[in-house]
């Protein structure tokens, strides 16, 4: 401690450490927030279910998203990443899970929203199962925090299903 | 500095980080604000170096006091003696 170089460092090591600390007991503190995000999900309109040349189902959906997430939002949280995936049952897989539609929620006021929307990424089956295909709309959670880890959820809607035949 | 002053210039360093961690955290959590959590800390860190790094006066209270020059000529150096060491050991 008996030149600048030796207190700087000690100084600078000591105060990254507590900064550390800090950092981790804020993370910690997530755990004492009350957790209950909600949502619902409609289908409009069925738009396109044919098959392609290659020989796999499309469909083209037009979703209406109402979701509740603002009890996610704590002070540690940065941004929440959602996204609604289909998820059915095939002879081939035992579970397929489709993407159709994403967001980015940056802050609470944001959180609370309803949209319609036509799928954002297309949904194309591996094969030709679809036809009057029973599947569930999951929504999943993503919550990001500033600091500490990510955490995963997801509120699983069941009870929709495809046309028998192709428009 | 001399040793006192880096003793008392450790422990004030870690006790004003200790501070201005706790001081960081409560009051961000209060005040539910991280960047208000951040900032505090920084400025505590800042704080802590502008008083425990440079050479302030308060440290140097107790300056070592070295030997005078004319005391040292009167106690000579020991002078370093080369023993050659010779195969047969011959005890003294």
């Amino acid at each position: 401690m008996h030149t600048f170089g030796y207190r700087a460092n000690a100084l600078l090591t000591f105060a990254v450490t507590a900064l550390a600390f800090i950092c981790a007991i804020a993370s910690f503190s997530d755990k004492f927030s009350n957790q209950n995000p909600s949502a619902e999900i409609q289908i409009l309109n069925i738009n396109r279910f044919k098959k392609q040349s290659h020989g796999n189902d499309e469909v083209s959906l037009t979703l209406d998203i109402s979701a509740d997430l603002q009890s996610l939002f704590t002070w540690n949280t940065k941004q929440v990443f959602v996204f609604v995936a289909a998820e059915y049952e095939t002879p081939k897989n035992s579970l397929n899970q489709v993407s159709l539609w994403d967001a980015i929620i940056p802050d609470k006021e944001h959180a609370k929203f309803r949209i319609q929307v036509s799928n954002k990424y297309r949904f194309i089956d591996q094969g030709q199962n679809l036809r009057g295909k029973d599947f569930n709309l999951t929504l999943h959670l993503h919550v990001m925090p500033k600091t500490g880890k990510m955490f995963a959820d997801k509120i699983v809607m069941p009870g929709y299903s495809l046309p028998d035949a192709y428009r | 500095m001399d040793w006192q002053g880096q003793k008392l210039a450790e422990q004030l360093m870690q006790i004003l980080l200790l501070i201005a961690a706790v001081v960081a955290f409560v009051v961000g959590y209060a005040t539910a604000s991280f960047r208000t959590m951040m900032l505090i800390y920084a400025g505590g860190v800042v704080v802590t170096t502008l008083i425990t790094i440079p050479n302030w006066p308060c440290f140097n209270r107790h300056p070592l006091k070295w030997l005078d020059p004319s005391e040292a000529e009167k106690h000579p150096k020991p002078q370093v003696v080369v023993v050659s060491s010779k195969k047969k050991s011959s005890k003294k």
